[in-house]
């Protein structure tokens, strides 16, 4: 069975104890409030389908496609898991898929779970499906592209929460890891924008019933839109801050006191000495050809579609 | 493929098969709990947890070296903490050049570094050994006692019974995929990366129909087996002395662990 490891799965020992006891109460509040709404929206007969939902998204992320050299793209489902069965229910299914992967597979740790499922399953759902409805009601193409910005967003979070949960451990120095994680995920968030993509227009060709037959609690409010569009913006705009100015971070992290000055010290590599890396132009330059190129894709993508609709 | 493909446990009747799953959890927890509090560099403390998994190992019955050989799972993301090795001032052990940077390693950055990775790969090893010897569900029920929601518990349940199915599912997406794919030697063949990612995406979609109207069948086979919403066992779960006193066992291993990490 080919099953690989992504790179967001954290393992034990690499997140500090206050890390990962902070990132499992968040984890904890948010679970507590998806399981409460769970328990009341959803009758006896939702919990195997989000059982069998869960398998899905275990399944879906084992179908891969080469893209180049050697490498494959393959899904991460967070986003799409909150689009087809809502926001509470893609969390839950989400977490359990995550659980499943550290408890049995040991792919993530335990004590770190807390933060993998911030990341992976929390975050991306709140996003992912918080920017689809806000088009909910648009037009097939609208909704398309949408599912597939908030796609590249959700794995953006994902790498920019574990590069930061990583930095605060003092694992992994933050002008090396953050641009590392973003970069790699980027391109990551493309093959996962192209195929939330696909499979939403599939559905929405074969059976557009099973994406508006949702019940309207267990479908989100108009709270969801402006959760998912915050925590967007911070993403959007935090990313190419945290590349460009990795110091200022470094900085207001020493005067919180929340970081040991050691872990930034004045080694080979602190401040700007990693020049690929941590010149500001070269990020810039890096993101906007990026944005472009998702555009660019997202477009070709939707047009197609639209076509094949004609 | 066959319903044990995802299986991680094996058949024994080691005194570790036979403790309480809860105690089981709690003591896996505690202990990777305890690697992430020991200082960094405390080596005598490292040697006294391994030691406690080289005991494991053996009373598992599976061998001295079960755990260790499956322990290289997480070695790759130490790839993450490698910058430490540079950052953290201290003395410089050695220095070599690299593309166009004089790097330096410290003494200090490396004692970080090696206490990242031996926590990391210690930790592993405990949660390999929990899985080998309790069955996946008593895992979950041992969850389900912890105070983990009932709906959670009662997802991952589903979630590992129908796994292998919708995998087989997978496979034969996979396998018409490669069928209906043909290569000539030389040419360019298939579309571009972003129409190869539709196909996929498109197996994707697919596969979530085919999983969706499973669980309709599912759950009607389930009510005419009597589910009523939550999943029985059979098994009674009640502590014995014998779960307390080698719970308590490794209680007091990890307590000293803590202690010689903390001598100066």
């Amino acid at each position: 069975m080919h099953y690989s490891p992504a790179l967001l799965h954290i393992p034990d020992g690499f997140l500090s104890l206050i890390v990962s006891l902070i990132c499992w109460a968040i984890t904890a509040v948010v679970l507590a409030m998806a399981v409460s709404r769970s328990n009341k929206a959803l009758g006896e007969k939702q919990v195997p389908l989000m059982g069998i939902m869960a398998a899905f998204i275990f399944a879906a992320q084992m179908l891969n496609f080469p893209v180049a050299g050697g490498t494959s793209g393959h899904l991460l489902g967070g986003a799409l898991a909150a689009i087809t069965l809502g926001p509470w229910a893609g969390m839950l299914v989400m977490t359990a898929v995550i659980a499943v992967q550290a408890l049995l597979f040991q792919d993530g740790g335990l004590l770190v779970m807390g933060a993998n499922i911030l990341n992976m399953g929390l975050v991306t759902a709140a996003i992912g499906y918080g920017l689809y409805r806000g088009v909910s009601n648009s037009s097939r193409g609208a909704k398309l592209a949408v599912a597939g910005v908030a796609a590249w967003i959700s794995v953006m979070a994902g790498a920019l929460f574990t590069a930061l949960q990583l930095w605060v451990s003092g694992t992994s120095q933050l002008q090396v890891v953050i641009p590392a994680m973003l970069g790699v995920h980027a391109l990551i968030g493309i093959g996962e924008a192209a195929i939330t993509v696909a499979a939403l227009a599939f559905i929405l060709q074969t059976r557009p019933d099973l994406l508006n037959e949702k019940s309207t609690a267990a479908q989100g409010s108009r709270g969801w839109v402006v959760a998912g569009v915050v925590i967007s913006l911070v993403v959007v705009l935090l990313s190419p801050l945290a590349s460009a100015f990795p110091d200022g971070l470094n900085r207001v992290a020493e005067d919180l006191g929340f970081i040991h000055t050691a872990q930034s010290g004045s080694g080979p590599l602190a401040g700007y000495s990693v020049p690929f890396f941590a010149d500001a132009s070269f990020s810039k330059i890096a993101a906007g050809t990026i944005g472009a190129l998702v555009v660019l894709g997202l477009s070709i993508l939707a047009g197609r579609s639209l076509q094949k609709k004609t | 493929m066959h319903s044990d493909a995802f299986d991680r446990f094996h058949h024994g009747h080691s005194a570790l098969h036979s403790l309480d799953p809860r105690i089981k959890v709690v003591v896996t927890i505690a202990f990777i709990v305890s690697n992430a509090l020991l200082p960094d560099g405390a080596w005598m403390a490292f040697a006294l947890a391994w030691l406690m998994i080289l005991i494991a190992n053996i009373a598992s019955g599976l061998g001295v070296g079960f755990s260790f050989r499956r322990s290289f799972i997480a070695l790759p993301f130490a790839l993450a903490a490698i910058t430490v090795l540079f950052s953290i001032p201290g003395k410089a052990v050695t220095s070599f050049h690299f593309l166009m940077w004089d790097m330096v390693i410290t003494d200090a950055g490396l004692l970080r570094f090696v206490s990242i990775v031996v926590r990391s790969w210690l930790s592993v090893q405990m949660a390999i050994l929990l899985v080998a010897v309790t069955e996946f569900p008593k895992i979950i029920h041992a969850l389900n006692h912890l105070r983990v929601p009932t709906i959670l518990t009662v997802i991952i349940s589903f979630l590992y019974r129908y796994l292998f199915v919708l995998a087989d599912e997978v496979m034969r997406l996979l396998r018409a995929r490669e069928a209906r794919s043909a290569v000539v030697a030389g040419s360019n063949s298939g579309g571009s990366v972003l129409w190869r990612a539709r196909v996929t995406g498109n197996m994707a979609g697919q596969l979530f129909l085919r999983s969706y109207e499973r669980s309709d069948r599912v759950y009607n086979a389930m009510l005419s087996r009597g589910y009523k919403g939550e999943l029985m066992t059979m098994h009674s779960h009640e502590y014995r002395a014998s779960d307390w006193q080698i719970g308590s066992i490794v209680f007091i291993g990890i307590l000293i662990a803590q202690i010689v990490g903390r001598l100066p």
